[in-house]
């Protein structure tokens, strides 16, 4: 049976490994924010709960780490599908590099440690622990987290600018330098640059739930804590944020010329490169469409030399080592994207803080709210595409100019199958997770208590609850 | 250096045994504890006793893949290239379990409890079995050295995998039964303490019955495993056998704590006996550990981060078993099952 099938759908893996980590990658990808930032903006709330005795605040916080506790178990096991997939989907470059590759995720198995260990203690101690230590509790989740992104992110910026191991002449790997594999170049900004943007899609996704309450009406005063508390933080992080991005846009100038030359549509290395807004590179590498801006790319690619500052083009690699025009087209439309709405949310802080600086209280305006209300899945718009183009920026090669994408793919032909699959299934999972997080928010709203009795109540204060209720 | 590491990978696979696998059990008797209304109470203990703790428990599994392929990365490209099946069918499974089990607890309404209830239930039959699978395709020599595919059907599908799949299932099952009666007896329980030894008992002597049968299935069909068993780790296997046996007899005398503590033997002792038994192999017998090993300093990385997991991470899980036992966590998170029951 195993042969008829094998044969009848032999079918070449390469796009659909390819499809599949993209497309769990991105799911996941959603999720992180979530498991990252979430965990300190619940604690900001507790602790004002705990410094002020807000019983909003503390409502906010212990419903908060309820949803975490759900979005965390969907975080931990599509973690787990991209831990398994690069093995099933990349086996030939885990065989060829894994053991420099590895060395940042087994340092990351610390801290998912660390993170599930103690958002369990959180997540489950609000009744019977002590509310500070129940607080500090939650501090190793913050730390978890912070890390956790560090070494994930190490591992993609390797793959960007790989270093810290020695190969022989058959292209084996005789020797590591794990320090030179954690902190190769690329690290430093890409991991600021993430660890920002977690902090910013968590900020404003949570905040955007509560704007979108406001909207309708329910403006008491627990909206708008759930409101302000987490918009504050992303609104704080967007000013930082533009100025990583900018630095890390010009490191990957100077170090990655290729991708830059992707992000900025470049055909032929030259000077006073327009900054083109939108636009594609045809089939024959020239581009089409979109509104050129004169010289701007040039000169943001080096404001001391301004318009004569020179980006090398796409041509001074062969095309077989360089982003096909596509995909290039792709990268610079997600980096557009990026830009555009990291604009915006910028723009979006800055009114915020406005208000606050010159009228002490929120902006007033309803337009305020709608923008702050879509805020959440702009910034997802944002990251999802800074992710893109990253990744698509580096194609065709999986670790830069040493192996390429299709010689570090599995030979399985059943990865189309294992797709579809993939896509069903996260499609249901995605879909009941919206649904679960507006059932709880639901229940919560008509009233019903969130437990029996409130938190933080002295041990043997609630009795565990009687099961035999049930038959 | 290559042994250190790989002893590292099998204490790091035990502890997925012990505490993933009894996760896994704990589905296992929820899938068969009958319709919404008869079934309610022993859902109730799998809830609580799994609630809080299995994630971190999961995190092992995680720390084996990459101690795997940081470790030994050519043996583990030629695992996933020739177990693709069953390594896909087991992450499918990691997924729908954590999701509906998580789902679960938040739904009221029955039918929507039972849908997910069923989801977790199955896949946490379905994720050991392809685990176990995985193991005897290993164990049997079915997969290829340097980073090369087997064949992906028969590599898995074959007595030894069959033989892993059914113990591991049934290992699971039986571990999570025994920790199940000290955890219904902690929430005072005393109607399930009875319902979940009566299972335990029972698994105990069906994983019993079925080791047994393996030493013959392993005899005809991975000669290597089973010569190591017969010697080198047979000191393991006869503690295995009499913790067992032990843990039974004190099972049917009702005492729970002492029972727990010998299952865990039990298993841990089997498990890691695979691993002396194939050693110096990672892949009997084609690619030793030594052969497949990553570079010094890439192991001594491994090594450093396990001292740091001993240090820090082990502390950790202490406090929160500490505190699960205790009974100072779960009670608060989990207040509707109760709802959606008793509308059924």
């Amino acid at each position: 049976m195993g042969n008829v099938l094998t044969s009848v759908l032999a079918v070449n893996p390469v796009p659909w490994a390819r499809s599949q980590m993209a497309f769990t990658l991105a799911f996941h990808i959603v999720l992180v924010p979530l498991g990252v930032a979430w965990g300190f903006i619940t604690l900001v709330a507790n602790y004002r709960a705990l410094k002020h005795d807000d019983a909003d605040a503390l409502l906010l916080a212990q419903r908060w780490s309820k949803y975490m506790a759900v979005t965390f178990a969907v975080g931990a096991v599509t973690g787990t599908v991209l831990t398994f997939e690069f093995g099933l989907l990349w086996p030939r470059f885990m065989g060829r590099f894994g053991d420099a590759f590895g060395i940042p995720f087994a340092i990351e198995g610390l801290f998912f440690f660390l993170e599930a260990i103690f958002l369990a203690v959180y997540i489950y101690g609000w009744k019977r622990l002590k509310p500070w230590p129940h607080f500090w509790a939650g501090v190793p989740i913050v730390i978890a987290g912070i890390g956790g992104t560090a070494s994930v992110v190490a591992a993609n910026a390797w793959m960007n600018e790989p270093s810290g191991f020695t190969m022989n002449a058959a292209g084996k790997i005789v020797d590591v330098d794990p320090w030179g594999v954690i902190f190769n170049k690329a690290m430093p900004l890409q991991t600021i640059h993430m660890l920002i943007a977690a902090y910013l899609v968590g900020g404003f996704l949570v905040a955007s739930v509560y704007a979108a309450a406001m909207l309708r009406g329910r403006r008491d005063r627990y909206h708008r804590i759930g409101f302000l508390i987490p918009f504050t933080v992303a609104a704080v992080a967007m000013p930082f944020q533009m100025l990583v991005g900018d630095e890390l846009a010009r490191w990957v100038y100077n170090n990655e010329p290729v991708k830059f030359a992707a992000i900025e549509m470049v055909p032929k290395t030259s000077s006073d490169v327009p900054e083109t807004l939108f636009g594609y590179l045809n089939s024959s590498g020239q581009v089409e469409g979109g509104i050129p801006i004169p010289g701007l790319a040039s000169w943001l690619s080096d404001p001391a030399d301004g318009t004569s500052t020179v980006i090398q083009g796409l041509d001074t690699v062969p095309a077989s080592q360089r982003p096909t025009n596509a995909e290039v087209s792709v990268v610079h439309l997600a980096w557009d994207v990026m830009i555009g709405m990291a604009t915006l949310l910028f723009l979006l802080s800055l009114w915020y803080f406005a208000a606050w600086v010159f009228k002490r209280r929120l902006p007033k305006s309803r337009m305020f709210l709608v923008v702050a209300a879509a805020a959440g899945v702009l910034s997802v718009v944002a990251l999802e595409a800074g992710w893109v183009v990253t990744e698509v920026g580096r194609q065709p090669w999986i670790v830069r100019n040493l192996m390429k994408v299709e010689q570090a793919a599995t030979g399985n032909t059943e990865v189309w199958i294992t797709f579809v699959a993939v896509l069903l299934i996260y499609a249901v999972v995605g879909v009941t997770l919206v649904l679960v997080l507006r059932l709880m928010s639901r229940r919560w709203r008509e009233g019903e208590l969130d437990d029996r009795g409130g938190p933080y109540e002295p041990r043997g204060g609630v009795p565990p609850r009687e099961p035999a209720g049930i038959s | 250096m290559s042994d250190v590491v790989a002893v590292i990978l099998m204490t790091g696979v035990t502890a997925y045994a012990l505490f993933g696998g009894a996760d896994f059990g704990a589905g296992f008797w929820d899938l068969t504890a009958g319709g919404a209304r008869r079934g309610a109470a022993p859902r109730q203990v799998v809830s609580h006793a799994i609630g809080p703790v299995w994630e971190a428990n999961h995190v092992w599994l995680i720390f084996c893949l990459v101690v795997l392929w940081t470790g030994f990365p050519e043996a583990f490209a030629s695992i996933t290239l020739t177990l693709f099946v069953p390594l896909t069918l087991a992450a499918f499974g990691i997924v729908l379990r954590g999701a509906s089990f998580a789902f679960r607890k938040e739904v009221t309404r029955t039918s929507s409890q039972r849908n997910f209830g069923a989801a977790f239930a199955a896949s946490s039959v379905l994720v050991p079995y392809c685990m176990g699978a995985v193991a005897g395709a290993i164990a049997s020599g079915r997969v290829p050295p340097n980073g090369t595919a087997g064949d992906a059907w028969s590599s898995w599908v074959n007595p030894t995998s069959v033989l892993g799949g059914v113990l591991a299932v049934t290992v699971c099952a039986y571990l999570a039964a025994v920790y199940m009666v000290w955890d219904a007896r902690r929430l005072g329980e005393q109607e399930m303490v009875e319902y979940f030894r009566r299972r335990a008992v029972a698994t105990a002597i069906v994983t019993g019955i079925i080791a047994f049968a393996g030493i013959f299935v392993l005899h005809g069909d991975a000669r290597y495993v089973f010569d190591g068993l017969m010697s080198r780790a047979l000191p393991l296997v006869i503690i295995s056998g009499i913790c067992g046996i032990a843990s039974l007899v004190l099972l049917l005398r009702q005492d729970n704590r002492g029972a727990r503590l010998l299952a865990m033997g039990a298993v841990a002792t089997v498990v890691f006996g695979w691993g002396v038994a194939q050693y110096p192999y990672i892949l009997p017998t084609s690619m030793k550990l030594s052969a497949a090993a990553a570079p010094d300093a890439t192991l001594w990385s491994i090594v450093v981060v396990f001292v740091i997991a001993a240090v820090v991470i082990l502390p950790s899980l202490g406090l929160l078993y500490y505190l699960d036992q205790r009974d100072l966590l779960g009670v608060a998170a989990e207040p509707d099952t109760r709802a959606g029951t008793t509308s059924s």
